[in-house]
Formats: C-alpha cells, sequence, structure tokens
C-alpha cells in the first residue's frame, strides 16, 4: 500500500524486523513438529537439535497405543461438526435481521454478542452443568453440542452480520418492486450472495468448536466420550511428567484439520473480522 | 409488538440508513424493511431461544447461585445465604492472590501483545516482500487448540530437551533453567506464551483499522515533509484509536477469564503463582463441587470485566462517530 518513498535503510530495517517476527511465530511450531519425528533417546539427550539425526514415525504409532486418539477425534469431528452446521443455520436468519432492522430486538442482540464475550465461563457452566445433568447430559456429546452452538453463535453472528451488510440493499429492494415478499427474497436474492460467508462462518465455527477445551473438560467424564483436546492433556500424565515423543506427535494431529480448514478460509475469516469487528 | 406507531418508526429508520447506503432515493420507500411484517421474529426465533435458554438464562442462574450454599453430590436442599459466599471471598486471601495473579497476566498479556502487534501490522501493511508469509505464519496460533499451545510451549520450555535452554547453552549464557516450576519464572513464561497464542486476532484487528486510515492524508502528510513518526501520530494513530481501543478491552477481558493454557502449561503451579481466577473458581467448582462459591467467584470477575467492556463500547460508538 505504500506508495510513499522509503530510504533503503528503512527498508533493510523493516526486512529485518519482519525476520524477527516471523522466528519468533514459527519457532515453537517447528520445535512441535521437530520433536514428534525424534525418537526416544535423542529426545532424552541435553543436546537437543532442530533436525531430528535419526527420524522416526515411533512416536505416532505410540501416541495411538497409548491413548484413544481416532475415538477421540471421531468425537472432535462429531461435536464440532454438529455445532458449526446448527450455529450457522439458526444464525443466519438473525444475522440478517440484525444487519437489516434498526429496531429493539437488533439492538438486544447486538448488545447480547457483545456482553457475551465477557462471560467468564465457571459462572455459566456451573448452571450449564446442573441443568444437562438433570437432562442428563453430562457425558454426552449431545449436551456438548448444544453448549458449543450457544457459545459460538456470537462470533457466528458477528460475522454474518458483516456479510449481510456487505450484500447491496437495492438487490432486495429490486425483488420487493418484482412483487417478491421478504422470505422469498431472503432465500432467492440474498442467501445465495451470502453463501459464501456462511461457509466461512460454519468453517470457523467448527475450528472454534474442534479447539475449545473447557467446556469438554468439565462435561465429558469418560474417555470414550472425551474430544480431542481433553485426551490430549492425558499424555501429560498425573504429576506432569511427559514422554515428550508420543505427546508431541499427538498434539501435531491435532492441529492439522484446524491448519488446513484455515489455511482455506485464511482471507474470508480476516474479511470476516474486518467487516465484523471493525466496521460495524 | 406494541403498536404500529413504534414500527413505523423503526421502518422509517431502516429506510433511511438503506437510503444512505445506496446513496440515492431509488425504491427506498419499498424496501422490504424487516419490522414491516411479523418475519422478523420468525427469522430471529431459532437463534433467539437457544440463546435464552443456554446463555442468557444460565447467566442469571449463575448469578441467582452465588447467593446460595450449592454443593454438587450433596443430599440436603440448596438454601439461600444471601451476601455470604462474598463475604467469605473478601476474606479469602488465595483468590485475591489468583485474582491479582489474573490481573498481572491480563495487563502483562496484553499490553506487550498491543506493541508487538501493532509493530506487525504496520509491517503487513507495507509493500514488502514475504509479506504473504508473514501473514500465514501469523495466522497458526490462531488455528492451533489452545491445549495444543499449551504442549507445544511445554515442549521449548522443557528444561533438558527444550529448545529454548539448548540456545541458552549455545549462547553460553549458562545452562538455562526449569523455566515453568522456577517460582520466579512460571508467570513471565506463561504471559510470553500468552502474548504469542495472542498475536493473530490482534494483528488482523489492527491490519483492518489501518486499511481502513485515509491514504490521501498519509501522502499529504509525506509530502509536507513529516517524518514517519510525525505521520503515525498525527495520521495513523488517530484514525486507529478507536479500533486500538476496542482490541485492547477485548483482549483483556479474554485474557482474565482464560483457563486451557495455563491449566497446560502449569496447572496454576508452582504454588499457585499462576493460578488465575479461572482456573481456581474451575477448582472450587468442580474438585470440591462449591458450586455457590465459585458462582461467587465468577459474579466478582463479571464485576471487574463489566468495567472493561464498557471501556469497549465507548470505543466501539465512538468509531462509528468518526466513520
Amino acid at each position: 500500500m505504500s506508495t510513499l518513498r522509503t530510504s533503503r535503510a528503512a527498508r533493510f530495517g523493516q526486512y529485518l524486523a519482519l525476520l524477527a517476527y516471523l522466528v519468533f511465530l514459527a519457532f515453537p511450531f517447528l520445535w512441535l513438529i521437530s520433536t514428534a519425528f525424534k525418537p526416544a533417546p535423542e529426545l532424552g539427550s541435553l543436546h537437543p537439535t532442530w533436525i531430528p539425526k535419526d527420524p522416526t514415525l515411533a512416536n505416532f504409532r505410540q501416541a495411538f497405543d497409548e491413548q484413544p486418539l481416532l475415538q477421540a477425534a471421531g468425537n472432535s469431528l462429531v461435536a464440532a461438526l454438529a455445532a458449526a452446521l446448527i450455529a450457522v443455520v439458526i444464525a443466519t436468519p438473525m444475522a440478517y435481521v440484525m444487519a437489516r432492522h434498526r429496531g429493539r430486538l437488533a439492538t438486544a442482540a447486538t448488545g447480547w454478542v457483545v456482553v457475551s464475550q465477557a462471560f467468564p465461563f465457571v459462572l455459566v457452566i456451573i448452571p450449564l452443568f446442573l441443568v444437562l445433568k438433570n437432562l442428563h447430559l453430562i457425558n454426552s456429546l449431545l449436551g456438548l453440542v448444544m453448549v458449543y452452538v450457544v457459545w459460538s453463535l456470537p462470533f457466528a453472528l458477528w460475522m454474518l452480520t458483516g456479510y449481510v451488510r456487505a450484500v447491496p440493499a437495492e438487490l432486495e429492494e429490486a425483488a420487493a418492486v418484482d412483487g417478491a415478499g421478504r422470505l422469498r427474497t431472503l432465500v432467492s436474492v440474498t442467501a445465495p450472495l451470502l453463501a459464501p460467508g456462511i461457509v466461512a462462518t460454519a468453517l470457523f465455527a467448527f475450528i472454534t468448536a474442534w479447539n475449545e477445551f473447557f467446556f469438554a473438560l468439565v462435561l465429558l467424564k469418560t474417555p470414550e466420550k472425551q474430544t480431542l483436546p481433553v485426551v490430549l492433556t492425558h499424555f501429560l500424565g498425573a504429576e506432569g511428567v511427559a514422554d515428550l515423543g508420543p505427546l508431541a506427535a499427538a498434539a501435531f494431529l491435532a492441529t492439522i484439520p484446524s491448519l488446513v480448514i484455515f489455511a482455506i478460509i485464511q482471507k474470508r475469516i480476516t474479511g470476516g473480522m474486518l467487516t465484523g469487528a471493525v466496521k460495524s | 409488538m406494541r403498536c404500529g406507531k413504534r414500527r413505523n418508526e423503526v421502518d422509517s429508520v431502516s429506510v433511511a440508513t438503506a437510503t444512505k447506503r445506496s446513496g440515492g432515493t431509488a425504491a427506498a420507500g419499498k424496501r422490504p424493511g424487516p419490522g414491516r411484517d411479523h418475519s422478523a421474529w420468525f427469522l430471529v426465533l431459532p437463534a433467539l431461544i437457544p440463546i435464552l435458554i443456554l446463555s442468557v438464562g444460565p447467566l442469571l442462574y449463575g448469578i441467582a447461585l452465588a447467593f446460595t450454599d450449592a454443593q454438587s453430590g450433596r443430599t440436603q436442599p440448596t438454601q439461600w445465604v444471601g451476601t455470604l459466599n462474598f463475604q467469605d471471598l473478601l476474606h479469602d486471601t488465595l483468590f485475591w492472590d489468583s485474582f491479582r495473579i489474573g490481573l498481572l497476566w491480563a495487563v502483562g498479556v496484553t499490553v506487550p501483545q498491543f506493541l508487538l502487534a501493532l509493530g506487525l501490522a504496520l509491517l503487513l501493511d507495507q509493500n514488502l516482500r514475504f509479506r504473504w508469509l508473514a501473514r500465514a505464519l501469523a495466522i497458526i496460533p490462531w488455528a492451533m487448540p489452545e491445549v495444543v499451545v499449551g504442549i507445544m510451549w511445554r515442549l521449548v520450555y522443557n528444561p533438558d530437551a527444550g529448545i529454548l535452554n539448548e540456545t541458552i547453552r549455545d549462547l553460553g549464557l549458562g545452562d538455562g533453567r526449569d523455566w515453568l516450576t522456577g517460582l520466579a519464572t512460571a508467570l513471565p513464561a506463561v504471559i510470553l506464551v500468552g502474548i504469542w497464542a495472542g498475536m493473530p486476532q490482534t494483528t488482523v484487528a489492527l491490519l483492518a483499522g489501518l486499511q481502513n486510515t485515509p491514504h490521501e492524508l498519509h501522502e499529504a502528510a509525506a509530502l509536507d515533509g513529516a517524518g514517519a513518526w510525525r505521520r503515525f501520530r498525527t495520521v495513523t494513530w488517530p484514525a486507529l484509536k478507536p479500533v486500538a481501543l476496542a482490541i485492547t478491552a477485548l483482549n483483556f477481558i479474554w485474557n482474565f477469564n482464560s483457563f486451557a493454557l495455563v491449566y497446560v502449561l502449569t496447572n496454576g503451579g508452582p504454588g499457585g503463582r499462576t493460578r488465575l481466577p479461572m482456573l481456581f473458581a474451575y477448582e472450587e467448582a468442580f474438585r470440591y463441587g462449591q458450586f455457590g462459591y465459585a458462582a461467587a467467584m465468577g459474579c466478582v470477575m463479571v464485576a471487574v470485566v463489566s468495567v472493561l467492556l464498557a471501556l469497549y463500547l465507548v470505543g466501539r460508538l465512538k468509531g462509528d462517530q468518526d466513520r
């Protein structure tokens, strides 16, 4: 964006700073990958190296042997998919109203979206725990999905409201002139234009649920029901003495889905943040 | 729906905004404004009902629980105890310790993170090569589960096999230490992780703010001979301020309420040196079953962050005015 003339020294300084940021942001992740591929003797060494001298997949095998990772990933997948789909289906019409309607309802909804960012989850999880217990939904993915849906709604609404605002109102006006009703307009004119935004929002809700830890820790009791982040903490052991190799391998695997999805929707997320968080 | 008059008001407002947005007058009166019919409610209900049942309801229930002696697995019925939990909290030095640590952590993460993210956002706003790589990398901490971030940094901090101590040894700065279990180093060590983990959101928000700043002003200032710092102070910062205020307030709130990262890194140790309020409340509620007491802690935390939230709202309102 800078069309301003920048001196060579300044440019050099900028690249140096950029390099420092790159190192700071990348090194822990590179170390995780490095650790995941190291055989046990190298992990015990006092002089660890960046590149494993004798790379191995043994840590991955051991990780799957030690903890029910596949089952946990399955649980995470089910919970995150269900939560993302439900959240988007119910959030889209509400976001439409919030974007186009300047009534009390929209104001209250916007207020809730903002206020809900400040909840300390402990104040919400205790009552939810009691309610879900009475409904026999503790240690159940269904209960967790219910919590995830509501928990992902604020951000989903935020993003979607931004996307709705980006659809020119003139198109809806034109449809109205042609005699289309409001729902008809919404379904046949607005929704198709919103589709990319809806997909991005769903993927974001998916990642949020896939990564979530606190609610899952409280609500899921038995290893067969637990999601991936909770099962990962079992690798840490009781005294925090961890088997580093399998720990790194499992942690690395758990990140891959989010990283892939994020790589796909990165532009849209930053766009959603821009329209949602800053412009609204 | 109270009466037709109210709805007409709503309609005229939405028409006015629609006209403003389209910059013209055509067809504005015929716009299918929500509020003209009842369908706004039908569109909102599918989300509103779950929100009321699973978010607003539990929040109110949680506040009510703070005034009871609710415990898990007890046979006697729960009773109202008035402000007893809050009185106990006042004298609970462990809670205030955790509260102090929570504030230290929230400030310690939010402020350096803001400065670092501002620097990165300014760099990414420039026309630099490899900018795409920085953008892509800056996203990684955001995409990772917090649990993985915690595990990853435990590997970095590991006293023997970790890269941090190895680097220290290579540089001849000593043997390094066990960062996460040292009484003096544990909190700074987790704060560094917090800074790292929250960089993307802050950077992206600031970058978005930067891209909203009027570029012509920037050039005009440069032509007038203003240096980089002066241009930043007189052009960039005034435009960025609402966004900066908003993201800082939100970051502070999120950090003050955070849990997973520190749970994985230290679980509050050593000796409670990193026991954030959420960790304390979690243990109180789900290890010792003191639901009422933990809910009271939650209420105190809400009271604190409400102040910040008010600041944030002011920032947003200002941002609207400036536009």
